[in-house]
């Protein structure tokens, strides 16, 4: 809003503008309107990094105390699917950032090739997570508050299939049974799982919001409404994915690399 | 006579359109801004109800304290949690920051709206999932775990309307975190072009560093709120020590927001208070530039001392002795905006309207409230007053002494723009009286209770215990609150529709919110640019005895607010060395 535009539109109102088509009525400018969104979608992701921050700090607090349950924990997860996974996201980050360079060309149907990329992605990361989920739901390595848990402090509390089933290596590369472990060492593997859960599930929440914006964004791209002078929210909704893929770039080594 | 700046039988926001959707669906920021008002005012009533009925259950003689059955303690329980919980969550919080700062802040900007109406729609329909959640819980069972939602407690034993609670914490977290990211954007963004950030009203500094409060601290008890809900339903065992978990962890993450929300409530009404001490002293505020970094150093300091909400709690001495430490470092940032606010009046012509009187009571009040906050951040006086009525008179002394207050300070000095009408001056200051001697009836005598040890949060203390008359006293004062604050109330609705009309500056504010018609046309503005300069040039209008109200010494050609003045045109005309480029 600047003085010199006043004694242009003196004593009438800001509808007088010659109002671009895509600038909203209370912005002056398209540069104001951009600008806003971008400090906008940052201030966001500012506010999910401190969303995530609490879990960040339960997992740090927890491996610093119990090292040891951590490494030993470590084993359940299947570091391939891990790995594929992140490749699967790294990839979504080239696609989406693509997308943005197609929108601000105006190149309508590359932007929708690469956001159903993107898309597609996403919904493969999904489906391992679905895969590593429902083994881990089948063996029973559980936090210790659910039924199914293998985890639990007292060896009579886990169901009987379960107990003679479950077997892990132990530090010197021995074979045990589960049952047999220390109950305080078995109750803190529960513990990791309830950190394992509640991160990759709320990582998983931010998947599935992210799948929902990029339809959104897709369907909207197939109108042809994003152009050189309106890619605000392909860019907008092209960070928070960023951010989503960042997320499991630090929880991948975080939860599955420790040895 | 009817101010000729006054617009209410001309087309204004209030009346541009009509009916219910026009309101609930507006995405205009001053519809916004009342409707949080009238919200607020609502979920406070309803706190208020919860306040009396512990008033009471406590005032001696009223419940036989021996005979009391466990339905009588669980309900008392469940009076001071929802209580607490709805006055912080519903009311305080979302108080000035959502209700005056929607209405205000676009306006000082000379903007036409936030930088993102839609969103602001948003965090209000999120407000009333979060109060229709608050309020379910009365339908469900009895919520008794106090505000604070402690584990073990919390997803234990005690019922699932904790689960109902928390999801409408969790949701009304949303709600604030979207309208400080709002406020912060358009404070950044929307600004006029000569606006720069030292010539921006006090109010905005306190908004935005109450904003960044918002965005960094309420994310924290989201996902804290987040993790008991799943500790709750299905025992994931984070915060359980039965599963390994540490329950001490959830207060920290609790603190971690609750103690920064704190200055979330406060820091709005010491952004009013600035307002208010400046103009109606007629003179520039005192120590402008070091009132607004205070902001964001209260900002910043309240991240690190809330440790010293968990003195009793097994943290390490190491780690008391240090949080004691730097809660001290809080009290030089508060201390500097009060003198500034002295220092302000001196010299000046003080008027003594309601808005002001609302302003200068704070100053006692929180005084008192400031400073006994720092006998609780010391930690050997800490283990006495721990979990004591001292503790609660400090905090009501903040948080209603001081926010409430200075809400509804706010609330009368802008209520005219709002309106259109100007409150009864003798039943406003009538009402202010009572409030004022009702509220330290209330909780002084209670800083004299809890240092004697009397403890918070008990159903009954019989009259052996030796605390009769400090909760007869309290409970006279709540009475007399309760209706100096209905009184206000009353106030501002006989005002609505038979107050004198008002001008569009009846109290003589130089920044760009008394520069437009009273009511403000849908887009804030007439006129396309504002000149600013000083935010606080007491010169720049003068009292006008037609207008009832202060007028531009200089006005521009085109400013619909004195264009028909036809009273004196020589007085009128703009000394044109003078008029604004």
């Amino acid at each position: 809003m600047s003085s010199t535009t006043a004694d242009a539109h003196a004593g009438g109102h800001g509808h007088g503008h010659d109002h671009p088509k895509h600038l909203a009525h209370h912005f002056e400018t398209l540069e104001q309107q951009y600008g806003s969104g971008k400090l906008g979608i940052w201030t966001f992701l500012l506010t999910e990094v401190l969303f995530f921050s609490a879990l960040f700090v339960a997992y740090t607090m927890y491996r610093a105390q119990y090292p040891e349950v951590f490494q030993f924990a470590s084993q359940y997860l299947d570091t391939n699917l891990g790995a594929i996974n992140t490749i699967v996201l790294l990839f979504s980050s080239l696609t989406v950032a693509w997308g943005v360079r197609n929108a601000m060309l105006g190149q309508h149907k590359m932007l929708c090739i690469n956001l159903l990329l993107t898309l597609a992605c996403a919904g493969g990361f999904m489906g391992i997570k679905y895969v590593e989920y429902s083994h881990k739901f089948h063996e029973g390595t559980l936090w210790g508050g659910h039924v199914d848990s293998i985890f639990k402090a007292d060896p009579a509390d886990i169901s009987e299939t379960m107990k003679e089933h479950s077997h892990a290596w132990n530090g010197d590369g021995e074979l045990v049974a589960v049952k047999d472990l220390d109950p305080v060492f078995r109750q803190r593997l529960g513990l990791f799982f309830a950190v394992y859960f509640c991160l990759t599930g709320l990582h998983g929440i931010h998947v599935l919001i992210g799948m929902i914006l990029l339809t959104w964004l897709l369907l909207r791209a197939m109108k042809k409404e994003f152009g050189p002078d309106h890619f605000g929210a392909i860019d907008f909704g092209g960070l928070y994915w960023h951010l989503v893929d960042l997320i499991w770039i630090f929880l991948f080594p975080l939860l599955y690399l420790i040895s | 006579m009817t101010p000729s700046t006054n617009t209410l039988e001309r087309t204004n926001y209030l009346n541009a359109t009509k009916g219910f959707m026009s309101w609930f669906w507006t995405i205009d920021h001053k519809r916004l801004g009342l409707m949080y008002m009238w919200s607020v005012v609502a979920a406070f009533i309803l706190g208020g109800f919860f306040a009396l009925k512990i008033r009471m259950t406590l005032m001696p003689g009223a419940v036989d304290f021996a005979s009391q059955t466990a339905e009588q303690m669980n309900a008392y329980n469940n009076a001071f949690t929802v209580h607490g919980a709805v006055m912080i969550f519903l009311v305080i919080i979302p108080s000035i920051p959502a209700a005056l700062g929607n209405f205000v802040v676009p306006m000082m900007l000379g903007a036409k709206d936030v930088a993102f109406p839609r969103l602001n729609r948003f965090s209000y329909h999120l407000w009333i999932i979060g109060a229709l959640l608050f309020t379910g819980t009365f339908f469900i069972g009895n919520l008794d775990t106090g505000w604070t939602f402690y584990p073990p407690y919390s997803t234990g034993s005690t019922d699932n309307t904790v689960i109902l609670a928390t999801l409408g914490a969790f949701v009304l977290g949303f709600s604030s975190i979207f309208t400080g990211l709002n406020f912060i954007v358009t404070i950044h963004k929307m600004r006029p072009a000569n606006m720069t950030w030292f010539r921006m009203p006090l109010f905005l500094w306190a908004i935005y560093a109450t904003a960044v409060i918002q965005i960094l601290a309420t994310p924290v008890i989201g996902i804290s709120l987040l993790l008991l809900l799943v500790e709750k339903t299905m025992s994931i065992g984070i915060f359980n020590p039965e599963l390994g978990g540490d329950p001490v962890f959830f207060q920290h993450l609790f603190w971690f927001y609750s103690h920064p929300a704190v200055y979330i409530m406060i820091l709005p009404g010491m952004g009013v208070m600035s307002e208010l001490f400046a103009t109606f002293s007629r003179k520039p505020i005192f120590g402008y530039k070091s009132i607004a970094m205070s902001s964001l150093a209260i900002a910043l300091f309240s991240f690190i001392v809330w440790g010293h909400h968990m003195f009793l709690s097994g943290q390490s001495q190491l780690m008391s002795v240090i949080f004691s430490a730097l809660t001290f470092s809080v009290a030089v940032p508060s201390a500097i905006k009060v003198f500034n606010w002295i220092a302000t009046m001196y010299k000046g012509s003080v008027a003594f309207t309601t808005p002001m009187i609302y302003g200068m009571s704070i100053i006692w009040l929180f005084g008192i409230g400031g400073l006994t906050g720092l006998f609780l951040a010391t930690l050997g006086t800490d283990v006495q007053f721990h979990d004591t009525y001292f503790v609660v008179a400090h905090f009501h002394y903040v948080m209603v002494g001081s926010a409430l207050f200075g809400f509804i300070g706010g609330i009368y000095y802008w209520w005219p723009k709002m309106y259109g009408r100007m409150a009864d001056n003798f039943w406003t200051k009538l009402a202010w009286f009572m409030s004022f001697i009702g509220f330290n009836l209330t909780f002084l005598p209670q800083f004299v209770g809890g240092s004697r040890g009397m403890p918070r949060r008990y159903a009954g203390y019989g009259t052996e215990a030796g605390y009769d008359s400090f909760n007869y006293w309290s409970t006279i004062g709540a009475m007399i609150l309760a209706v100096g604050l209905t009184m206000a109330l009353g106030t501002l609705i006989y005002s609505m529709f038979r107050g004198r009309k008002a001008p569009s500056n009846p109290w003589g504010g130089v920044t760009l919110e008394w520069q437009t018609p009273t009511p403000p046309p849908e887009h804030n503005f007439e006129i396309d640019a504002f000149p600013v300069g000083d935010p606080y040039d007491m010169n720049l209008c003068e009292y006008n005895g037609e207008e009832e109200g202060f007028l531009p010494v200089n006005p521009r050609a085109d400013d619909p607010c004195v264009a028909d003045v036809a009273i004196d045109p020589v007085y009128f005309e703009p000394e044109s060395e003078n008029a604004p480029a």
